[in-house]
């Protein structure tokens, strides 16, 4: 594999998990304020988290 | 003998630590065969067993068939006294349209290593696909960049996908069948094996359907959701067996699975959904020339991301655990495959939570862009 595709994929990579990280921080955040809530926001976590993936595969099958 | 909790907890604590030694990947044994009769090879599929290979190839031949179609289903294979190359499976019929129906079975093909011939013609396997080649005993005809110049017949054959498509098929009608079945027989109550899956059923209706689709209107799309959804988590949790099934990591299933999702948001949409595409309202009238082909596009790239989704997560996922699996294989001291080992094992927990992560996102995916197609018009001060 050529070094520009290597780079591709790492940033592809850094995007996705950056992405991911704020989603699970805020998550956190918005138990700790409501915890009877916690079914609704770890729900809504990993539908975000599932959709962020799905973008970062796919940018990384391409590279 | 009544063991207190703390001598328990130590129990247990002293013979996880002990595991590492008892996790063998017979090191020494492979190392003495691999000396002997490695010759470094050329990365290719068709090695004769009696060349040696050396592991970074053989590692790479099996996730190749792992995550490959075959014709015939190979559920292991071992080397017996002889150091022939054993296999314990079934051939697969093969159906090619060829200026006429031909169906053989596919242990002609001796597991890709020999030519069939049926009517006077002749077919070679050639990296899991069928090409017609002219004499007996010949090869496919490669050009200059290792493609192969013969032509391919129509083939329709039962492959091992097609099979495990059929048996999870056959698994769930039996399953849910005889769950619908046992409601009738005891009164209002399930009985039986279909038990555990009542809940997930009622979840898929009360937290993906009706919140996503409506009230009214959630009832015709069911079927179809929870079709999805058992399809897709059987599918990936036998894709985690031993056997190399990987069904859900073929884009072509996925992609049909996308297609019927896109027909039916297409064809049971309302005026609504269409209008809304072409003259979104609530915005001004040149952003509306502009947003209509972008979200005409956009009809199309939703169920599109839903197959690459899909077909991204299981595929990667297997190359992942198979490079692990590998790589246990390739360190031939104690620390570095047991700690392999313990990373592979951590990596199947992840995965079958993935499976039925995207079992699930299918789901709500597509019921999500069904609620939109069958939008109530509602009133906001936009309108006039």
């Amino acid at each position: 594999m050529e070094i520009p595709k290597i780079v591709g994929a790492g940033l592809v990579v850094i995007g996705a998990g950056i992405g991911i990280g704020r989603i699970g921080g805020s998550a956190m955040d918005a138990i700790a304020r409501q915890p009877e809530a916690t079914g609704k926001i770890q729900t809504a976590m990993l539908i975000a988290a599932a959709l962020i993936e799905g973008i970062g595969f796919a940018a990384l099958f391409a590279v | 003998m009544v063991f207190s909790k703390k001598q328990l907890h130590f129990i247990i604590a002293t013979l996880v630590v002990i595991l590492p030694l008892f996790s063998f990947a017979n090191p020494s044994v492979d190392s003495i065969n691999d000396s002997k009769n490695s010759i470094p090879s050329n990365k290719t599929e068709h090695l004769e067993s009696k060349e040696g290979k050396d592991i970074k190839s053989e590692i790479k031949e099996f996730i190749d068939h792992h995550l490959k179609d075959s014709y015939d289903f190979n559920i292991f294979g071992y080397k017996n006294e002889k150091g022939e190359q054993e296999h314990v499976g079934f051939s697969l019929p093969v159906m090619l349209w060829d200026n006429g129906l031909k169906v053989f079975s596919s242990s002609k093909f001796h597991h890709g290593e020999q030519t069939a011939e049926v009517d006077g013609n002749f077919y070679r396997v050639h990296h899991a696909k069928i090409y017609k080649v002219d004499k007996k005993n010949a090869d496919v005809t490669l050009n200059a960049e290792h493609e192969p110049t013969n032509i391919k017949p129509l083939d329709f054959s039962i492959t091992k996908n097609v099979f495990m498509i059929f048996v999870v098929a056959l698994i769930m009608f039996f399953l849910f069948k005889g769950l619908a079945k046992s409601y009738t027989k005891n009164g209002g109550i399930a009985s039986g094996v279909g038990r555990f899956f009542e809940p997930i059923v009622l979840y898929v209706r009360d937290e993906i359907a009706i919140p996503n689709i409506g009230e009214k209107h959630y009832k015709k799309y069911m079927s179809y959701l929870l079709t999805i959804f058992f399809f897709v988590w059987f599918l990936n949790i036998f894709g985690l067996t031993p056997f190399g099934i990987n069904v859900t990591g073929n884009i072509a299933v996925t992609a049909c699975l996308a297609l019927i999702t896109y027909l039916i948001t297409t064809f049971t949409a309302k005026k609504d959904y269409w209008g809304h595409i072409f003259w979104m309202p609530g915005v001004p009238v040149p952003m509306k020339f502009i947003l209509a082909p972008i979200e005409l596009l956009g009809t199309f790239i939703k169920p599109f991301s839903l197959m690459i989704r899909l077909y991204a997560n299981i595929v990667a996922g297997h190359i992942v655990l198979m490079s692990l699996i590998g790589l246990m294989f390739i360190f031939k001291n104690w620390i570095g495959s047991s700690l392999s080992f313990f990373l592979s094992f951590a990596i199947s927990m992840i995965e079958i939570l993935v499976a039925l992560l995207q079992a699930y996102i299918f789901t709500m995916l597509s019921a999500l862009y069904f609620g939109s197609a069958v939008e109530e018009h509602h009133h906001d001060e936009a309108h006039h």
